[in-house]
């Protein structure tokens, strides 16, 4: 690692000043004071040199680097890595850019630059024509303009971190439990000292929800989910933990139920509550019970009831303000369109299961396949195929189990956010209708109140001036409610938008990052397979010597 | 844990394999040259056009063309078979049926689920669909042009006048192919076949050469039949991913929740949408290449077994023709009839022997031959893959860049720097 601070990036050809070194970027300071426009110019170079494809038939041209060879060229098959012409060559696309009207003007540009340059490298891709240069030479550029990009936005610190690990199995038989270690460290004064940790068990959190829930929902809160039940993934794990599916169910778990917490670490109002505080300080917490209608089903049958009761509402809402009403609807269409996706990407990781399986089952039959040919150069070749598929297999499980954990995990968990925050536009409607049943029973006081008036009975009339008095107040104190909640709910929405979208971009790049990782894995394989496939052909003037010179195999 | 510079070794593999030694095609005997350049494909039946140019002086024109439909290439095979002549040679396999009935299924359920699919989701998984069907279509016509080509570089097989009748007569077969049929009835013939099998496969044999080659065969085709099919189900696999992919692709593009995460939206699509395509190539590559060699020679396998088991045949009718000879001299009856009976069957023998002989030792040769052709395609291919699977790397980090996660992108920079 420390090998590459050292190295000079090759000099970018639109620059005049070639860079000295690499600026270190913890330290953050931009002492060229170049400013927004000049930066993204550069990055849209960056960028569309990156993505153009280059056609097969331009003449590849010497680039500063200095390395082509011309008499060289006639030998090498045409669609090779070429080195290419900078940006000369780069077809301008800001004319056939489009722009999407949603974000400020500079975003517009580059992202409608970026749209067009997608299609050109598509297109590209899809016709075969693309040559890129060389990587050596984009990971220079790279290096460039990360020294000229902006700086990274500061991040949110958070004022407390907590986390679960150590997933133990405590006691024996159908008694048996998981006791997991919540650790959190924090900077802030209410807690008794800066790192602790608890031993908790899964019905431990199921009870801080139960708790929450009943508190904070009636404010409009929306309180975040717990992962699911499940007595079919706990017995087996009460049998043994020792069985692959078991402990996939038992990490699964533990993630899940550590995102849970950070979620309802990171709400404000939710850190602020005695509940949660002792969830994660107090050392013997006791037993939670009622615990049993949260398993999933329960829980959706749990809002599903209260949306019901609210459907069947006899007098219906009028709504003021549209917001609400618009963003129900979006809430509940996000959710449909969540729970497609889930069930595809489900169906991928099952697939991805089969095609490791097949992989396998693939390797072993063509090893004993080329133990079996009696051509040498052959057999051999057949069973470093096998070899190498064999490795595969671990490739295509590791993806896998990507898929799973982060991607289906990060929609399960949104699908059960998403009906949450249907619990909590159901309660504002309950208020509502708290309101509006005041309202209803003020007047119906009042109308009493004048029957009595007309029948003059004195002492029944005072009676009822004060239950008039009492059913005002309350009346104000609904409506005061309403209005309360009405303003927690938009809070805690656009809130809960801005987490889910971080959430998002933070777990589809750290799955982005794997995806790359293994294609990098996936190729050192494909490239090993090229290696038997040439070798054995007995391509002359191929041997694994030369072969070892231009490339290494990792072992493993 | 190093990584690949990709972009180099693939440069230097693709200098390297220019410099090929081999060159395995059937179809370069200048005096006989036959391919299909066109097929038709009419609901069930394929209509193949086959091409022949030719120096010979036994066709009547240097250069024609005939319709033919897959039942034709059958009767040419059968009777191949059932000639006698050609007892001591490997009759290169027939080609299979075409078989569009996976394509077809799949888009008659892709027709039922139109209604509850994106118009997005809908074409592009029909184009899927076209592309699979093409792709049976190429391999099909493919396999039906090798046939004729096996048999145009054939020395004894390409003088048969079947051969010729197939490749000429420019009226329809299907008269010629009813007569046959009816005076083989090669259905039964088949049964008798497996039984007898299992009689023969009991017979000594007295040549080492055959009985290595016997063993050697049997244990073979065994395994070779076994991978095919774990090569078919994990190309199945592949392309079931590409499926999901391109499922996952539409629901992205109709996401409401990814309009605010931009980047990240054209991120997650497009690279779902490229590594679908890798994907569904790679399958598509994989099962032309490697299942489709594993395939052939299977059955190519099986037709050598066939040579082996009526040389067999033909050594256990020389055994019980001595048996008769000796029964004949026992009861002093029709001993000339079962003197030359007994010659007869060891001419028989010793031809097929012979014919035998040479067919298996150049069939050998023939396999290694065509393996390592596929292998050099097969290399081609994974280096084009492994193109397109780089600049999909390159895109991703492009697209990390975008969404100012420098910290991601700066480890991943550092990490490919590594092999600078």
């Amino acid at each position: 690692m420390a090998a590459s601070s050292d190295r000079n990036p090759p000099p970018f050809p639109a620059s005049e000043e070639p860079e000295t070194g690499l600026c270190d970027m913890a330290d953050g300071d931009s002492d060229e004071g170049e400013d927004i426009f000049v930066n993204n110019v550069r990055l849209r170079a960056f960028l569309l040199l990156l993505l153009c494809p280059s056609f097969v038939q331009s003449t590849p041209v010497a680039v500063s680097r200095g390395v082509s060879q011309p008499d060289q060229v006639s030998e090498e098959p045409p669609d090779l890595f070429s080195e290419e012409e900078a940006i000369s060559t780069a077809p301008t696309l800001s004319t056939t850019a489009k722009s999407n009207g949603v974000h400020s003007d500079d975003e517009n540009d580059l992202f409608a630059e970026l749209l067009a340059a997608v299609d050109c490298f598509h297109s590209g891709i899809s016709k075969g024509y693309f040559v890129l240069p060389p990587l050596e030479l984009k990971c220079g550029l790279l290096y460039y303009c990360f020294q000229q990009l902006e700086e990274e936005e500061a991040k949110d610190s958070f004022d407390v971190d907590v986390s679960v690990t150590s997933p133990e199995k405590i006691g024996d038989g159908m008694n048996a439990y998981v006791a997991y270690k919540v650790s959190t460290r924090t900077s802030l004064n209410m807690f008794r000292s800066k790192t602790f940790f608890v031993r908790r068990r899964f019905s431990d959190f199921l009870g801080l929800y139960e708790k929450l829930s009943v508190k904070q929902s009636l404010h409009g809160c929306i309180v975040p989910p717990p992962p699911e039940k499940s007595v079919v993934g706990m017995t087996k794990v009460k049998v043994g933990m020792d069985d692959p599916s078991s402990v996939e169910f038992v990490e699964r778990r533990r993630a899940a139920l550590e995102r849970y917490l950070q979620r309802v670490v990171s709400h404000p109002s939710l850190l602020q509550d005695p509940d949660v505080r002792e969830f994660l300080e107090r050392e013997d917490l006791p037993r939670a019970v009622n615990t049993q209608a949260l398993s999933g089903a329960g829980f959706l049958k749990m809002i599903n009831k209260a949306s019901d009761a609210v459907n069947k509402m006899t007098i219906k809402m009028n709504e003021s303000d549209t917001w609400f009403e618009d963003k129900f609807q979006e809430v509940e269409n996000e959710e449909q369109q969540l729970r497609k996706l889930h069930a595809v990407v489900d169906s991928l990781v099952n697939h991805r299961k089969e095609l490791c399986m097949n992989t396998a089952v693939f390797a072993k039959s063509m090893a004993m396949l080329g133990n079996s040919e009696d051509n040498t150069a052959l057999s051999r070749a057949l069973s470093q195929l096998a070899e190498v598929e064999d490795k595969m297999e671990q490739l295509h499980q590791e993806q896998a189990a990507s898929d799973f954990f982060i991607f289906a995990e990060l929609l399960a968990d949104y699908i059960r956010m998403l009906g949450a925050v249907r619990g909590c536009f159901d309660q504002r409607m309950r208020a509502w209708q708290r309101w509006q049943e005041a309202q209803s029973t003020l007047q119906k006081k009042r109308e009493a109140e004048a029957k009595l008036l007309w029948a003059n009975k004195p002492d029944k009339l005072q009676q009822a001036k004060e239950e008039i008095t009492e059913w005002e107040a309350r009346v104000t104190q609904y409506e005061r409610d309403f209005d309360r909640i009405g303003m927690t709910v938009r809070k805690e929405v656009l809130r809960f938008e801005k987490e889910k979208a971080k959430d998002f971009k933070s777990q589809i790049i750290k799955y982005l990052e794997s995806m790359l990782q293994s294609e990098q894995r996936v190729m050192i394989h494909s490239h090993s397979k090229a290696y038997v496939y040439v070798f054995y052909s007995g391509v002359e003037g191929f041997s694994p010597e030369s072969w070892q010179r231009v490339y290494y195999i990792p072992d493993g | 844990n190093l990584l690949c510079p990709g972009a180099r070794c693939g440069a230097n593999l693709c200098r390297l394999m220019s410099i090929r030694s081999v060159s395995v095609d059937l179809n370069n005997d200048a005096s006989l040259l036959i391919d299909i350049p066109d097929a038709l494909c009419e609901r069930d039946k394929v209509k193949f056009t086959v091409h022949t140019k030719t120096t010979l002086s036994s066709f009547q024109k240097p250069e024609f063309s005939v319709p033919r439909q897959h039942e034709d290439f059958i009767w040419l095979h059968d009777t191949l078979v059932e000639t006698e002549d050609y007892a001591g040679l490997i009759i290169p396999p027939a080609p299979p049926k075409p078989d569009f009935e996976g394509p077809r299924e799949k888009m008659h359920k892709l027709g039922e689920g139109e209604a509850t699919m994106t118009k997005e989701e809908y074409t592009k998984m029909k184009q899927e669909l076209e592309a699979e069907y093409l792709a049976v279509f190429k391999k099909t016509v493919q396999v039906h042009e090798i046939f004729l080509q096996r048999l145009s570089s054939h020395p004894i097989l390409n003088k048969d006048r079947n051969f010729q009748i197939f490749l000429e007569y420019d009226q329809d077969l299907s008269v010629r192919r009813k007569n046959a049929k009816e005076m083989f009835g090669g259905f039964f013939k088949n049964m008798v076949k497996s039984a007898d099998e299992v009689l023969i496969s009991g017979v000594k044999e007295v040549d080492d050469f055959f009985e290595q080659e016997k063993t050697f065969l049997l244990d073979y085709y065994s395994k070779i039949k076994d991978s095919t099919a774990k090569a078919e189900k994990m190309t199945r696999s592949h392309k079931n991913i590409a499926d999901d992919y391109i499922r996952i692709s539409s629901l992205m593009y109709q996401q409401k929740i990814t309009r605010i995460l931009i980047y990240t939206h054209i991120v997650v699509t497009m690279s779902f949408v490229s590594l679908q395509k890798v994907e569904g190539r790679v399958a598509s590559d994989q099962e032309l290449k490697l299942t489709e060699l594993l395939r052939y020679y299977m059955r190519d396998i099986q037709a050598a077994k066939d040579l082996l088991y009526r040389r067999a045949r033909a050594l256990a009718d020389y055994e019980n023709s001595n048996k008769a000879l000796d029964k004949a001299r026992l009861k002093s009856k029709d001993i000339p009839q079962a003197e030359e009976h007994q010659q007869q069957c060891l001419q028989k023998f010793d031809k097929l022997s012979e014919s035998g002989k040479k067919e298996l030792t150049s069939f050998k040769g023939r396999r290694v031959v065509a393996f390592r052709k596929n292998l050099i395609e097969m290399a081609e291919l994974e280096i084009k893959h492994a193109k397109v699977r780089s600049s999909i790397q390159l895109y991703y980090i492009c697209f990390i860049m975008c969404t100012n996660e420098l910290q991601y992108a700066w480890g991943i920079c550092k990490i490919l720097c590594e092999q600078i």
